[in-house]
């Protein structure tokens, strides 16, 4: 039996008001699925922090995921400006938010890397001045990962 | 810890209305930082901010934060309080400031999720960790 999944939001870009909703709604999805609560837990946060890179630093882009049996994978296309150095932008710490950002209590540079930390596997795309692609993965079968 | 010993510790106000007052608490986290509360906080957590908007909500809805107590008498506007209150996500408010209110909370039991770990197991943890 094909148990699997699909659905994508709209994300757009400096709609502070809206941000956050696509990964509420995700989240959602995988609770009426029965996912494990640390995993939907770990899901959330990831796909928080990378809703909330294309509604600070990109005009618009897409979320979209599959759930089968074994596996979440998330993808999230922006149109934007891109990463110049994604090594970098995978250092703690390390942010080019400007003030306005930090004052929301996002932009601290911890969103890649804890986006890495939450999930099986991250892979990050991007070329500068049109956009960033970043997809990850969550297995449902693994437990060892549930941060501390 | 509960809600109510909450409310009463901090001398707070309860902002959402219609939530259940019955929820507890395990551990406790403060952060102005949403990526370090979505990094470090855990599930059936109190969080301590100074943040106020919409984001703080969400971030808590995230990261299944059961309470959101904002410090220093800031206070958030009717549309985040609303999302709280569909979230289920009670927000409280004192007027102490963040170190008091946490001093507060912490000389009455309430500890953060590395409370169990010394210093070198806890700097291991966060090497682990990054």
């Amino acid at each position: 039996m094909n148990n699997s999944e699909e659905g994508f939001f709209f994300l757009t870009g400096k709609d502070f008001t809206n941000a956050g909703v696509a990964s509420s709604n995700l989240k959602g999805v995988l609770e009426r699925r029965g996912v494990r609560q640390d995993i939907v837990r770990r899901t959330a946060i990831a796909a928080f922090e990378a809703e909330m890179n294309v509604i600070i630093y990109a005009v618009a882009g897409t979320m979209k995921y599959r759930i089968t049996d074994t596996e979440i994978s998330v993808t999230i296309q922006d149109m934007g400006q891109g990463i110049p150095n994604i090594e970098l932008a995978m250092t703690e710490g390390y942010s080019t938010a400007p003030d306005y950002i930090r004052e929301m209590g996002f932009g601290s540079g911890m969103g890649l890397p804890n986006i890495k930390k939450s999930t099986d596997s991250l892979l990050v795309n991007s070329v500068v001045g049109e956009g960033t692609t970043l997809e990850f993965l969550i297995r449902l079968k693994s437990g060892d990962k549930e941060q501390a | 810890m509960n809600l109510l010993e909450i409310l009463n510790i901090l001398n707070a106000s309860l902002l959402t209305q219609q939530l259940p007052l019955q929820k507890t608490v395990d551990r406790a986290y403060c952060a102005d930082l949403m990526s370090d509360v979505l990094s470090f906080s855990v599930t059936k957590s109190l969080l301590v901010t100074g943040l106020t908007n919409a984001q703080v909500v969400r971030t808590a809805e995230m990261a299944a934060i059961e309470v959101i107590v904002f410090v220093q008498g800031k206070r958030p506007d009717i549309q985040t309080i609303k999302l709280a209150e569909e979230k289920r996500i009670p927000l409280l408010v004192t007027d102490f400031s963040m170190f008091d209110a946490c001093g507060m909370l912490y000389e009455r039991g309430l500890r953060s999720q590395f409370h169990h770990l010394n210093q070198e197991q806890f700097m291991t943890w966060r090497k682990e960790s990054s």
